[in-house]
């Protein structure tokens, strides 16, 4: 038993150890040509190919060796604990505080004043995700905005009207997800509205007036009863259209990413998700007439919970000069627009739409939607919704404290709790793991 | 000469030798010494006594996890080996031509992939797409929500378990090969009938197999991951919808320590069930001195 614990240790050391003597780690400092060992990115579509070759060249000779799939917490562990981390790191920014916390990257300080990195182009609710106790960790990426997406034809045959579908009042909202869902001989046959929880609570939360925890990131906020009343609202909506096992089943049997998603086939009326979800309807299903329309709290403000990925550098990084150089071009506004434009230009030559990429960067963003691509209504509404992005801040054991809150969730769902119970266990396990992580800090 | 032999014989040995140091006794003792210790592998370990293991008392989700683990390996072991040894008892009786045909087919699922598993898993449990539901409903049975429901995702991880059950029917099946045929006719001879004949002979005959199996299905049971970990818990997405019926003893023991980074206290829990392990095991065996029969006794 204890061997599929050691052994995996040592066989992601020996990965780690292995992709980073692949990655080149030659020539040492000055002027030398070096490569740059990364983890968790691939060039695999122009977006990242033409930042990654841009990048490249302001660090040239040197380069950068690219990596293949995401992020893997075993293999960087390893790499770090076996004494050779990599000289860039590519993750999640929910990530970077737990880290940072066990000071496995290194504060971006000095690299941005070395650089001259103007913080202004990025948006401030991706640098508050990556910094941790007034640090900065990571320079940000993309920019995933959470709107409410909505199936035009379905609410036009249940008599409703698309634009005026919102989640401000909630016993409209509930109403109107009855009116939505569609059952066939005790078979949930279309889902009216998915709240989508557990992933989405923090948007709930904020919706009715909470938070999740405070902006420090230091103390767990999951027992405020306004979280509670938020949770039982999403749960009610679930249990009037069919209960969680029949609700999930059933959206599981979704085409997600095809040409028979749930929007062209009816199967869906109306949920919130990631923006990049238009792009998804627009390659498959253009026919599908979908409104999109920011997620708004009961006081009427838009709520858009965003997140994205960042690029940190490893403590102990071999060459953490030029890896601080390279990350600055590869979230900088022309690197960006570069890379838009490019992308621009392969889905035309293919014969497909480009909806855009939306950015950490504002001033990239700026260009893009302008020069670049045309904004459909839907992206509009994306760009006019940005501003009021909001990010869970950096914590320290950010892992422990969203397995927390989703857990508790998950009993919810289940029946097994009451949504204050589960939230007040969920705030107990949070907050001792916040406290222990945050020891000494 | 002799010692010579000795140490030739030392020789041919020594990759495993060397293999079982460094891959097995080695990280055995590491990871008991780091049961022992605050360590996340970022930052310097701290001795913290048995801290772990009095947290692993206070932990709820150990018994959760560890519950789930036994109630999979009671329901687990039994079907292995009872659709094992029937299937092996049908393959016996078949004619020699298909029957190489039906142990290729038999095993085929044993060489698929645990993770391959866990995604059929999904698809073919659906409550309302899945095949196994689409069939029950051929018979006027209403099928339940095996992937989502708490009550029906260990039952139905028991029934995919039993997909690759086929290195069980070929160890069954070298076992049926070798009972005494006379022994069979002699009891055919005296009236017995087939029932009492499998009772009295064959069960006796392969009661060593019996017993081995038993052993390294439970063991394998207990230490079951890879498909659930692929069917709940393997993407972001599965991991947010990650069922607690779900949670068995090696997932929540990985997540400890490459999730949250308690690499001390995932080596704890390592310990605990490989203790669990050689506990059952030890009883195992105590209880096969009464009813393993060897032909060499």
């Amino acid at each position: 038993m204890v061997s599929r614990i050691v052994r995996p240790m040592i066989a992601a050391g020996l990965v780690g150890v292995l992709a980073v003597g692949c990655g080149g780690v030659g020539g040492g400092g000055g002027g030398d040509a070096v490569t740059l060992s990364m983890m968790g990115f691939g060039t695999g579509d122009e977006i990242a190919k033409t930042r990654f070759d841009e990048a490249n060249r302001s660090i040239a000779p040197s380069a950068a060796a690219a990596g293949e799939g995401s992020f893997d917490a075993q293999q960087f562990l390893a790499a770090v604990a076996s004494g050779a981390p990599p000289d860039l790191v590519y993750m999640e920014r929910r990530l970077l505080g737990t880290y940072a916390a066990k000071k496995a990257l290194v504060p971006l300080g000095d690299c941005v004043a070395r650089e001259g990195i103007d913080l202004g182009q990025f948006r401030p609710a991706a640098i508050a995700e990556a910094t941790l106790n007034g640090e900065l960790y990571g320079l940000p990426e993309f920019y995933n905005n959470r709107m409410l997406l909505i199936n035009d034809a379905v609410l036009r045959e249940a008599g409703l009207d698309p634009a005026a579908f919102a989640t401000t009042d909630w016993d409209a909202l509930a109403e109107a997800a009855e009116r939505l869902s569609v059952t066939d001989a005790g078979a949930l046959r279309r889902i009216g509205f998915d709240p989508k929880i557990p992933e989405f609570l923090p948007m709930w939360a904020r919706a009715n007036g909470a938070e999740l925890v405070s902006v420090d990131g230091r103390t767990a906020r999951l027992d405020d009863p306004k979280v509670a009343e938020a949770l039982e609202f999403t749960v009610r909506l679930i249990r009037a259209q069919g209960g969680w096992a029949a609700f999930k089943s059933f959206r599981d049997t979704f085409d997600f990413f095809g040409a028979r998603n749930q929007f062209a086939q009816g199967q869906l009326g109306a949920f919130v998700m990631e923006d990049f979800y238009l792009n998804v309807l627009a390659e498959h299903s253009p026919q599908a007439t979908v409104t999109v329309a920011p997620f708004r709290g009961r006081d009427g403000a838009p709520v858009d919970w965003i997140t994205g990925n960042a690029w940190a550098i490893p403590a102990g990084s071999p060459h953490a000069e030029q890896a601080c150089r390279w990350i600055k071009t590869m979230t900088d506004s022309p690197t960006w627009i570069a890379a838009a434009r490019e992308r621009a230009r392969v889905r035309a030559e293919a014969g497909k739409p480009y909806a855009g990429t939306f950015t950490g960067n504002v001033r990239a963003d700026e260009v893009i939607f302008r020069d670049v691509v045309q904004p459909s209504p839907a992206v509009r509404t994306v760009l006019e919704t940005q501003p009021s992005g909001f990010a869970l801040p950096a914590m320290a054991a950010g892992e422990e404290f969203k397995a927390a809150w989703q857990e508790a969730v998950n009993r919810v769902l289940d029946g097994r709790q009451s949504p204050a119970e589960a939230l007040a266990e969920a705030q107990r396990q949070a907050q001792a793991a916040l406290d222990e992580a945050n020891r000494g800090s | 000469m002799a010692r010579r032999e000795t140490w030739a014989a030392y020789g041919f040995l020594s990759p495993w030798i060397i293999g079982f140091a460094v891959f097995m006794a080695g990280p055995m003792v590491a990871s008991l010494v780091l049961s022992f210790t605050d360590y996340d592998v970022l930052t310097d370990t701290r001795f913290v006594g048995a801290d772990n293991y009095r947290a692993m008392l206070a932990d709820s989700r150990v018994r959760t996890s560890l519950a789930n683990t036994l109630i999979y390996t009671a329901l687990h072991v039994p079907l292995t080996m009872v659709v094992s040894l029937a299937l092996a008892m049908l393959l016996i009786r078949a004619g020699r031509r298909s029957a190489g045909f039906y142990r290729t087919v038999f095993y085929l699922p044993t060489v698929t992939p645990k993770v391959a598993v866990g995604v059929l898993f999904l698809l073919l449990f659906n409550g309302q797409d899945g095949l196994i539901n689409r069939v029950l409903a051929l018979a006027g049975v209403d099928g339940p929500d095996w992937t989502v429901d708490p009550a029906w995702i260990k039952p139905g991880l028991v029934l995919i378990g039993a997909w690759s059950l086929g290195s069980t029917v070929i160890i069954y099946l070298a076992a049926l090969q070798n009972v005494p045929r006379d022994l069979h006719e002699a009891a055919a001879m005296d009236g017995a009938s087939a029932w009492a004949r499998f009772r009295a002979v064959t069960v006796p005959s392969i009661s060593g197999a019996l017993f081995f199996t038993l052993i390294i299905n439970t063991i394998g049971g207990l230490q079951t991951f890879d498909e659930v970990y692929t069917a709940f818990y393997g993407s972001a997405n599965q991991q947010t919808y990650g069922s607690d019926a779900a949670l068995f003893y090696v997932v929540y023991l990985f997540q400890q320590a490459f999730r949250f980074l308690h690499v001390g206290y995932a080596s704890a829990l390592a310990w605990l069930l490989f203790l669990i392990i050689v506990a059952i095991t030890l009883v195992q065996v105590r209880l096969s001195r009464r009813f393993v029969y060897y032909e060499s006794e």
